[in-house]
């Protein structure tokens, strides 16, 4: 039971930023109040330090502390994808908590904890350290969520998070619990080796259904998604960024780890049950959509739609040949929505004031003609939820329709399309406020919004041109099986 | 270096290097704006002259091909891959022709954010040539996916009272028809292991009971962009709310992209099920001729006219090219040019009247001949070359069209050649219609109601002149002498029938 240097060597980027969190929380006491900028600096580099780490893991593979977490091309790139969306999440925060008058400096410590307990999730090998990591990832972000802690709304949002988290979290546990009495193991490679020629099905298969419920409350699928609308309208809109972004991250991750290693057998039952959940789920997070009036809701239903796009990813985890394809499709949407994603809160956040102001679409009037730049940077974010050309969400979703047809799932794929269309009738509903109707927007310029603005646009378009490393990072980044 | 000096890049890609001029031009400089964007446009219009000297009719096969690994990674297999062949040649023209066209017909008819327009405008050129020349599933559905966006706000922005309803529902309306083609793009992209259509075509190995299904979504794209009825209800509501210049691209070109795509796609790539179809085809599109023909007539509002009878051209333009012989397809392509052409000219005409009146509406016209004897003979001259009289372009390609479709193998039944005759009637009714109602008769009221806000109707000044000009040039020279037309596609046409196999 000794550890190896092996060991430490597959979780070297998560144990560097849990340390880094860890004496940030301590640095900060001795920021002076008026100074915070100094704690978010720091964090962000020991996000792009931790980032640097882990881009030298590309190609490595291993697994240690008693097979309890892995390390493969898979983990490797969530977690980079993670550290992105931690940066991004901290360039948006650095000006608008200031402007909100909740600049603190535990925002980025918690938000740091947060990534920590994200990256852990793409690594756990054992519905043990699932379960820590999710409870890791999951508590900074309930109190970032509540973090406006004066304003009703804010407090809403954190107590429903929290509540509702708690509730998924139960069921993870309990679906641990019943995996464990069907199979005796926990551990992912154990549980797939005793199914394998176990009897006790319907108690696994329980137990993996449970599971699933817990992670649809995380990644906000249909019907678990009712806690989305509230706690993305209520956070702040930078917490909202990073929450939608992060949160869904691991949710996946962590999902398409269990139930491609551990659950194979249950695939026959599985796909059906997934193929649903992601039917629902992009049908009704796009119809609701279509009625949302304030920006901050319609992101929500958007960010629980797309969560029905990756979920078509996983529906043939069962089917060797297209598994690969469809991990690399899921992988690629992520990376296509997280820019998209916080592009697109980068904007809410530029023209959001205080008190819950400055939210609904019809602010964004004129916008085209006053602010040309941030408007035009908008429409490429709306063109890439909807998944038109020249942008990241087209290609996403052609890579995640070819995984889907590959798979045979042809229902599915027109339901994922046919719901895309109805999708560009709320998204087109932005860029015709922008550019279509009058009115005086006011925004806010700050230079490190300013910058994530343009570089998230920048990078959704030309990305689109040139996907080429990217598919092939995605493509290399598959699973390690035992 | 290499990769942008080719001719087909250049041609596609070139007004991008307008649009990066424009975008440091400061917005109130409205002059500078439009003749860097004219200038652009005209540079386009020469480098497509420069592909057509390059170009041989007699070689039926791709030429002047710009061919790349695009993405060829993790199982894909994309390429960048461009060519031009007879099928092609004659719309890629057009849209070099055109596109200077509408710029100029924008003069003073768009002072508001000027600058955007033309961004706007450039891009969407960008769009309709890559689109005539891409030879990859993918890089079409790219560029034709692409053209929405920058229509969009042509529409949106610059069109009239009811534009955001008339945006809204040509985006969605469009779109709603290629995510069904983008599935069977990828279909045939995992089936055949490429998306490059010359290798799809040269595989010809899709089982017919899957052409069918594919043939529908791809059918489903192009229908709506053609339009054919019943799903053409999307454009009368563009048209009308559209800018004159966007009225003119939509006409001239957009429409183009969904029968081209039948003739470049469909046809080769589908033959079984599209000879099956072929009869249903006919049908749908002997209903339109009569249809939009009828709907025209019933039209208060002149634009309304006009984009109906869109709806009735081509329907000849379908029933041409599903008669799947070399008359019919040929007749197909010449009237998707002719239609270009007369129509794109009808809706600047009007386009140019409305500047001055601000009504569209057909009972405050008449007597305008006496008042604008220039712009009346040009507008007759333009109205009969759109119902098809003998001796202008529109004769040529209608009577070729039905040629093909009597004793037409694939649609295999007269009837529906004689019924679409009665079309080309009909289309001489509502155009006489239209023009007796402007131009002749008692003087009109609109006439002494402009009178009172100024110096009253005055005809076509002399950059009107330049810019319908061109346009009456060609609509005499297919009249007189279409052989050089016909020349340029008729290997190419020729070689797309010996695929088809006909009954």
């Amino acid at each position: 039971m000794s550890l190896t240097a092996l060991d430490y060597k597959v979780l070297t980027p998560y144990i560097l930023l849990t340390v880094w969190a860890c004496v940030l929380l301590l640095v900060d006491l001795l920021i002076p109040k008026d100074r915070k900028g100094i704690t978010a600096l720091l964090a962000a580099l020991g996000l792009a330090l931790t980032l640097g780490l882990t881009l030298t893991q590309i190609g490595s593979e291993g697994n240690g502390f008693m097979n309890m977490v892995v390390l493969d091309g898979f983990s490797t790139f969530i977690n980079a994808l993670l550290l992105i969306s931690g940066l991004l999440g901290v360039a948006l925060a650095y000006g608008y908590i200031k402007r909100m008058n909740i600049e603190r400096g535990e925002y980025y410590v918690l938000l740091l904890f947060s990534v920590t307990g994200m990256m852990l999730m793409a690594q756990a090998a054992d519905l043990i350290v699932v379960f820590i990591a999710l409870e890791l990832l999951s508590i900074p972000l309930y109190v970032l969520a509540a973090f406006n802690r004066p304003r009703s709304e804010s407090e809403e949002a954190g107590l429903k998070y929290f509540l509702l988290g708690a509730f998924a979290t139960g069921f993870v546990v309990y679906g641990t619990a019943l995996v464990f009495g069907a199979t005796g193991a926990t551990n992912l490679s154990a549980i797939v080796a005793a199914a394998s020629v176990g009897t006790s099905n319907l108690l696994l298969t329980i137990g993996a259904a449970l599971i699933l419920v817990g992670f649809g409350f995380k990644i906000a699928a249909v019907p678990f998604h009712m806690w989305t609308p509230d706690v993305y309208q209520g956070a702040p809109s930078a917490v909202t960024a990073f929450m939608a972004s992060g949160a869904k991250i691991a949710g996946f991750a962590a999902l398409l780890r269990v139930f491609a290693t551990a659950f194979p057998t249950l695939a026959a039952d599985m796909t059906d049950v997934l193929w649903a959940l992601a039917a629902l789920t992009m049908i009704l997070g796009n119809v609701i959509a279509i009625s949302q009036t304030n920006i901050k809701r319609m992101l929500a239903y958007s960010s629980i739609a797309h969560a029905g796009y990756i979920l078509m990813a996983f529906v043939p985890y069962g089917n060797l040949e297209v598994r690969d394809v469809s991990i690399a499709a899921g992988l690629f949407y992520l990376v296509s929505y997280v820019f998209t994603n916080f592009g697109a809160w980068g904007v809410v956040i530029a023209l959001e004031k205080s008190e819950g102001k400055g939210l609904e679409i019809s602010d964004y009037a004129g916008l085209g003609r006053k602010h040309p730049a941030l408007a035009a940077a908008m429409t490429v974010f709306m063109l890439s939820l909807i998944g038109l050309p020249p942008t990241l969400g087209l290609v996403g979703k052609v890579y995640l329709f070819r995984a889907v047809i590959d798979g045979g799932f042809y229902g599915l794929a027109i339901i994922g399309v046919l719901t895309s269309l109805v999708s560009a009738y709320y998204y087109l509903r932005v860029v015709v406020t922008m550019y279509m109707r009058d009115g005086e927007p006011v925004t806010e310029r700050e230079t490190w919004l300013t910058i994530t603005t343009a570089a998230t646009a920048i990078i959704t378009v030309v990305v689109s041109l040139v996907p080429q490393f990217l598919f092939a990072w995605a493509g290399d980044a598959v699973l390690k099986l035992f | 270096m290499n990769f942008f000096l080719q001719p087909l890049t250049l041609l596609t890609f070139f007004p991008l290097l307008g649009v990066l001029v424009l975008l440091f031009i400061p917005s109130d400089r409205k002059n500078i704006l439009r003749w860097v964007a004219l200038g652009t446009s005209l540079i386009v219009f020469a480098l497509s002259l420069w592909v057509l000297r390059q170009f041989t009719a007699s070689d039926v096969n791709l030429q002047l091909v710009a061919q790349y690994n695009w993405i060829t990674v993790a199982g894909w297999n994309i390429q960048y891959y461009l060519g031009i062949d007879g099928l092609s040649i004659l719309l890629v023209l057009l849209t070099g022709f055109l596109t200077p066209i509408s710029l100029l017909s924008t003069w003073t008819a768009v002072e508001d954010r000027v600058k955007d327009f033309m961004i706007f405008f450039l891009l969407l050129e960008v769009g309709m040539m890559g689109v005539f020349l891409a030879q990859d599933l993918f890089l079409f559905y790219i560029f034709w996916e692409f053209t929405l966006v920058p229509m969009y706000f042509l529409i949106g922005i610059w069109g009239g009272p009811r534009r955001i309803y008339a945006a809204v529902k040509f985006f969605l309306y469009t779109m709603a028809g290629s995510i069904l083609m983008l599935l069977a793009i990828l279909y045939l992209g995992i089936y055949g292991q490429t998306f490059s259509v010359p290798d799809l075509i040269a595989q010809h190995n899709i089982p017919s009971n899957v052409q069918f299904w594919l043939f529908l979504a791809f059918t489903a794209a192009f229908a709506i962009k053609v339009p054919m009825w019943p799903l053409h209800s999307w454009l009368p509501d563009a048209h009308v709310e559209a800018p004159t210049a966007g009225s003119i691209i939509l006409a001239g070109v957009l429409l183009k992209m969904g029968t081209y795509g039948f003739l470049r796609f469909n046809l080769p790539l589908f033959p079984e099920a599209a000879v099956k179809a072929a009869p249903w085809i006919a049908l749908f599109a002997t209903i339109g001729i009569i249809y939009g023909a009828a709907v025209s007539y019933a039209q208060k509002d002149v634009k309304k006219l006009v984009a109906y009878s869109s709806v009735s051209h081509l329907g000849f333009v379908m029933l041409g090219l599903f008669a799947m012989n070399p008359e019919g397809i040929a007749g197909a392509i010449l009237q998707m040019i002719n239609h270009g052409l007369s129509t794109g000219a009808l809706f600047l005409l009007v386009g140019m009247i409305y500047e001055q009146t601000h009504t569209r509406e057909l009972k405050v016209y008449g007597g305008l001949w006496k008042i604008t004897p220039l712009f009346g003979t040009i507008m007759l001259i333009v109205s009969l070359s759109s119902m098809g009289l003998p001796g202008l372009n529109g004769f040529v390609g209608e009577f070729t069209i039905l040629l093909g479709a009597f004793g037409s193998k694939a649609i295999n039944n007269n009837v529906y050649a004689i019924v679409s005759a009665l079309g080309v009637i009909m289309a001489a009714v509502y155009i006489l219609y239209m023009f007796q109602k402007m131009f002749l008769g008692p003087q009109g009221e609109i006439v002494d109601e402009v009178k009172k806000h100024g110096h009253g109707i005055r005809d076509l000044n002399l950059r009107e002149i330049i810019t319908v000009l061109p346009l009456l040039v060609f609509i005499f020279w297919i009249g007189l002498y279409p052989k050089p037309f016909f020349d340029l596609m008729a290997p190419a046409v020729q070689n797309l029938v010996n695929m088809l196999p006909l009954p």
